[in-house]
């Protein structure tokens, strides 16, 4: 490759990346060389504002024509851009809260975990702008390694250190599962390339082949079910969710699930969707293990919402509570339907508002007492009248309560089930039963919170990160619940995402 | 059409009252009170304008309002208007006199509402939401938005009958939460089902649709006739839930006896009137065929429900059970009416809705007026009421001889005409169901004399009797309880376009 053919590329539809990338590198240098004495502070609201830079570039690239540089390695499609708004503006939430979080033991680490963090994003970033396995897995492995390390920053807790170690072991378990089913479809395409992989398989008419072919397929898928907390792999969730530091365990919840249903459609709907599947009336390889995905949400609702109801510490409710709604995102895509990518952009919009907003809410009671136990949340109402209501907002939209941006969300989710011929009547009657389930649990915080005596009568006030997030995530919740309107005008500018391939 | 917001404003008018509570400080007992009634106010008053004038003849169609809310993306392969949902307010005669029985039942209920004894801030919010959410469900003109207020009223109710209410208060809030969930549940399901094969979920076109007129080439998907019942059988256990069909009650017993009487009343009086109001509008409005082939099992249910009710509450000792219990039997006679299948039943069922809306508000009313003297309502430990508050005692007796039917009150009427409805089509049947009706007699006098005469237990004798603040909303539902009973032309006139519409749909 000569300087000239790297100059050719139009390295501006990279900026968000690089802005991100930037900053990251920076602020490992500037923690190097601080002295330990000094506030890392300062350091958060840097990172902050990076965030926002590359929100600022990428709303910028909004109407730039679909672009693929260094060799249809990274491409800048309508996929990407409406993705990667979604991963930072969560990442920029989650780093307003973490600016307040002072855990028990008190923050050592803090420079870390904000260049880590940044690390993690970038990766998920790379993954959504991917049109190769090659950097899709970089992409994949940055955004993992960085979170491992951000789940155990903790380093004196011993609960912290247990989630890290599970973590690294399910998702090192989990990435050979993929990189397995990865490797399948290499040997039967020959290509890393996502667009050359489509145009071989498309050809593919050997049974056997097609075997081995479906066989990649449920390999990754269960791979992948790592990074979306969903069955087969969801065990890790509670643990990791319990144990990390309470900013990580957002992260965790919100912006790697958004980036794991990422590499899902970017993945599934690039390379199978054109595949053909054996059987009397060929068929997309796609459709054909639509059962499989079906299941697999089915599975994930139920294992979600039952297991919730039993769960006292709040962190560990809120792990089975984002199992429960990785549930309802597959459900989404097990629909196949011509909705599929567009509800679930705006399932995953609504989930971040109302799940960050719930987490920021978490954070502030639980840093007060020091305790997780449910009981905190008692008489909540009566201490800080305001953020009781605020939560309630937040609960009601998990619950998927009208008036809420959970609501439409999940109305969408199961138009894309009706709306296909034959119908998934049995997958939606599955989601609509859970989520009655899991009224159980959210409106149990909420007797907690509004009829139940405080468990200390002391108000407190809630810290200027915190504050920030919650009136965000409330607005968004409550805006985009009454006046949807307004999202769904914007997501008609990516034109459902019908450029993945082009 | 020409821009009307006076639906909009009849709705939304309480979200006033929420408006200004949230600036008076929680401990102004008499002026939140004072604010929450009046809150109701504007609705009802509005409500009452466009009733009379309805009755003058004006065209209630010239109030629709339709604004665009929420497209879930337009795709070039569907037509323009697919998966449109526009925020559509629209009445009819049904409707409207749903609306007014709503709108004065919440202004009576905020005058009982005196009763509440703490937090009556959070209290009045969420009652007026609650308002708000009931006038919505009868002003929505497509499904999504009858949903979406069906439920906004979910919410409060959790809310005050999980701290407003009595000793097993959570437990009661619990039981109701999760019930109505499922029911709502499955309503949303059909709700979304039909959005989806048909692209529009405004009531007037889904109606045209599905009976095959001109828009029935605008769906997108097939409705096969399996599904048609699937639909059908699955909105018969959602607003069964909530009326409810016996063995579907069981959450509703509780809400009676937990929740505070105020709050009941409009429980009793509207809330389970959307199951029969959803029932006759969606039920029968959109799938008539399949409401025909069921008529004689939703008749058998309304015997049934009729029946348990009426022998069940026999043997209450509690005075709110015995009229929880008498809520299911009354109910029993909407479907009944509804079973019947012509003019004289589907004019007898509604009548029966809006019937025993005053009536069981009217009697739990007198019930938290009773509670807030004497601290009880248990049978036994009420009798010789008579001699202590003589006028409550007369009202009691008045509200219960309207519940059994006596000529001359709005009771008789709804049950002669739904059960002249079902002996035409189903004499075996009806014949059965009247000796509900002599249980019916056999309860109340037994559970009112018990109360009113015998002998005066403790604490029962030194009360006083009825204030004024108390009577005015008494007074106001006994008027009107006679008035439909003297002259129900006032209700049969409005209804007579939407029964026509029912009617024409059933093929008669």
């Amino acid at each position: 490759m000569t300087w000239e053919t790297l100059m050719h590329y139009k390295w501006g539809v990279m900026a968000p990346e690089f802005i991100i990338l930037g900053v990251a590198t920076a602020l490992s240098l500037i923690d190097l060389f601080m002295p330990n004495r000094q506030s890392r502070r300062p350091l958060g609201w840097v990172a902050v504002a990076g965030v926002i830079v590359a929100i600022v570039s990428l709303v910028g690239l909004l109407s730039v024509d679909t672009t693929s540089i260094l060799h249809d390695t990274f491409r800048l499609d309508a996929f990407g851009k409406a993705f990667k708004l979604l991963l930072l503006a969560g990442a920029a939430l989650v780093l307003l809260l973490s600016l307040d979080y002072r855990p028990k033991e008190g923050m050592k680490y803090e420079g870390e975990f904000y260049y880590l963090f940044l690390t993690a994003l970038l990766g998920a970033m790379v993954m959504t702008s991917s049109g190769d396995l090659i950097t899709l897995f970089v992409g994949l492995e940055l955004l993992s390694i960085s979170s491992y390390i951000l789940a155990g920053l903790r380093k004196t807790n011993s609960l912290s250190n247990e989630s890290a170690m599970k973590y690294v072991i399910n998702g090192g378990i989990s990435t050979a599962i993929t990189l397995f089913g990865m490797s399948y479809v290499f040997g039967l395409s020959g290509s890393t390339n996502l667009k050359k992989i489509a145009m071989q398989l498309s050809t593919l008419q050997d049974s056997g082949h097609q075997y081995v072919l479906a066989l990649a397929f449920l390999l990754m898928l269960v791979g992948l079910s790592f990074k979306l907390a969903s069955a087969p792999f969801h065990m890790w969730a509670p643990d990791v969710y319990q144990g990390a530091p309470t900013p990580v365990t957002a992260f965790l919840s919100v912006v790697s699930k958004t980036a794991g249903f990422v590499i899902v459609l970017r993945l599934f709907i690039s390379i199978f969707a054109a595949a053909l599947s054996q059987g009397n009336e060929p068929s997309s390889m796609l459709l054909s293990m639509q059962d499989y995905i079906a299941f697999l949400a089915g599975a994930t609702m139920i294992i979600g919402n039952t297991v919730a109801l039993k769960q006292r510490n709040v962190k560990r409710l809120f792990a089975y509570s984002s199992i429960a709604h990785a549930g309802y995102l597959l459900v989404g895509f097990a629909s196949l339907s011509f909705v599929m990518v567009d509800s679930m952009w705006f399932y995953l919009a609504a989930y971040l508002f109302m799940n960050l907003g719930a987490f920021a809410i978490l954070q502030t009671v639980t840093d007060q007492s020091g305790s997780e136990d449910i009981s905190q949340f008692a008489g909540l109402y009566r201490r800080n009248p305001l953020l009781a209501i605020m939560m309630g907002v937040f609960l009601l939209s998990l619950a998927g309560i009208p008036g809420t941006a959970g609501f439409i969300g999940k109305a969408h989710i199961f138009l894309g089930a009706f709306a296909t011929e034959p119908a998934h009547y049995v997958l939606a009657a599955v989601m609509i039963a859970t989520t009655v389930v899991s009224y159980v649990y959210y409106f149990g915080l909420f007797t907690q919170i509004f009829f139940r005596p405080a468990a200390h009568h002391e108000s407190f006030s809630v810290p200027i990160g915190a504050t920030i997030v919650i009136a965000v995530c409330a607005l968004g919740t409550l805006l985009f619940g009454i006046m949807p309107g307004w999202l769904y005008t914007f997501l008609d500018k990516f034109h459902h995402f019908s450029d993945f391939l082009r | 059409m020409h821009d009307t917001y006076f639906l909009s404003l009849l709705v939304f008018s309480p979200l006033l009252g929420i408006g200004l509570l949230a600036f008076v400080p929680k401990t102004q007992e008499q002026t939140i009170k004072l604010l929450g009634f009046l809150a109701t106010l504007p609705s009802l008053l509005l409500a009452l304008f466009a009733f009379s004038q309805y009755l003058r003849g004006y065209d209630l169609s010239r109030l629709s309002e339709k604004h665009a809310w929420l497209q879930f993306g337009k795709y070039s392969f569907l037509p323009d208007s697919a998966y449109a949902i526009p925020y559509e307010l629209t009445v009819d005669g049904f409707a409207l006199v749903m609306i007014v029985l709503t709108a004065l039942l919440a202004t009576l209920a905020a005058i009982a509402s005196i009763h509440i004894k703490k937090e009556w801030k959070g209290y009045f919010m969420l009652f007026l939401l609650l308002e708000i959410g009931m006038l919505g469900v009868f002003a929505a003109g497509n499904l999504f938005l009858f949903f979406l207020f069906f439920e906004i009223t979910l919410v409060p109710m959790f809310f005050l009958i999980g701290k407003w209410g009595y000793f097993e208060k959570e437990k009661a809030a619990y039981s109701y939460l999760l019930y109505n969930g499922i029911g709502s549940a499955i309503l949303l399901l059909v709700i979304l089902i039909l959005f989806a094969r048909t692209g529009t979920s405004n009531i007037a076109a889904l109606q045209d649709m599905l009976r095959g007129g001109e828009e029935a080439s605008q769906m997108l998907a097939p409705i096969s006739n399996d599904l048609r019942y699937g639909l059908f059988i699955a909105l018969l256990i959602a607003f069964g839930v909530k009326l409810p069909i016996v063995p579907l009650h069981s959450w509703m017993l509780r809400v009676h006896v937990q929740a505070p009487p105020s709050i009941v009343m409009l429980h009793s009086g509207v809330l389970l009137k959307i199951g029969a109001f959803g029932l006759i509008r969606f039920g029968m409005g959109l799938f008539p065929e399949q409401f025909e082939r069921f008529a004689t099992f939703i008749a058998i249910l309304g015997v049934v429900n009729l029946l348990y009710g009426a022998f069940l509450a026999f043997v209450q000792e509690d005075f709110k059970m015995v009229l929880a219990y008498s809520s299911i039997s009354h109910m029993g006679i909407v479907l009944i009416g509804l079973g019947a299948l012509n003019e004289a039943g589907i004019q007898g069922a509604i009548f029966q809705v809006v019937s025993h809306g005053l009536i069981s508000a009217l009697l739990f009313l007198l019930v938290s007026i009773m509670y807030e003297r004497v601290q009880t309502t248990m049978l036994d430990r009420l009798g010789g009421l008579a001699k202590a508050m003589p006028l409550a005692a007369g009202f009691l007796l008045a509200g219960a001889m309207a519940s059994l039917g006596l000529p001359g009150m709005s009771g008789f009427i709804s049950e002669f005409t739904a059960f002249l409805g079902l002996f035409k089509t189903n004499p075996a049947l009806a014949a059965v169901g009247t000796l509900g009706i002599i249980m019916t007699a056999v309860y109340l006098l037994r559970a009112v004399l018990n109360m009113t005469y015998g002998a005066t237990a403790r604490g029962v004798a030194e009360v006083a009797d009825i204030r004024t603040v108390e009577l005015v909303p008494v007074l106001v539902l006994i008027g009107c309880i006679v008035l439909i009973g003297v002259y129900p032309q006032l209700l049969a006139e409005p209804l007579a376009a939407t029964i026509q519409t029912m009617m024409n749909g059933l093929g008669g």
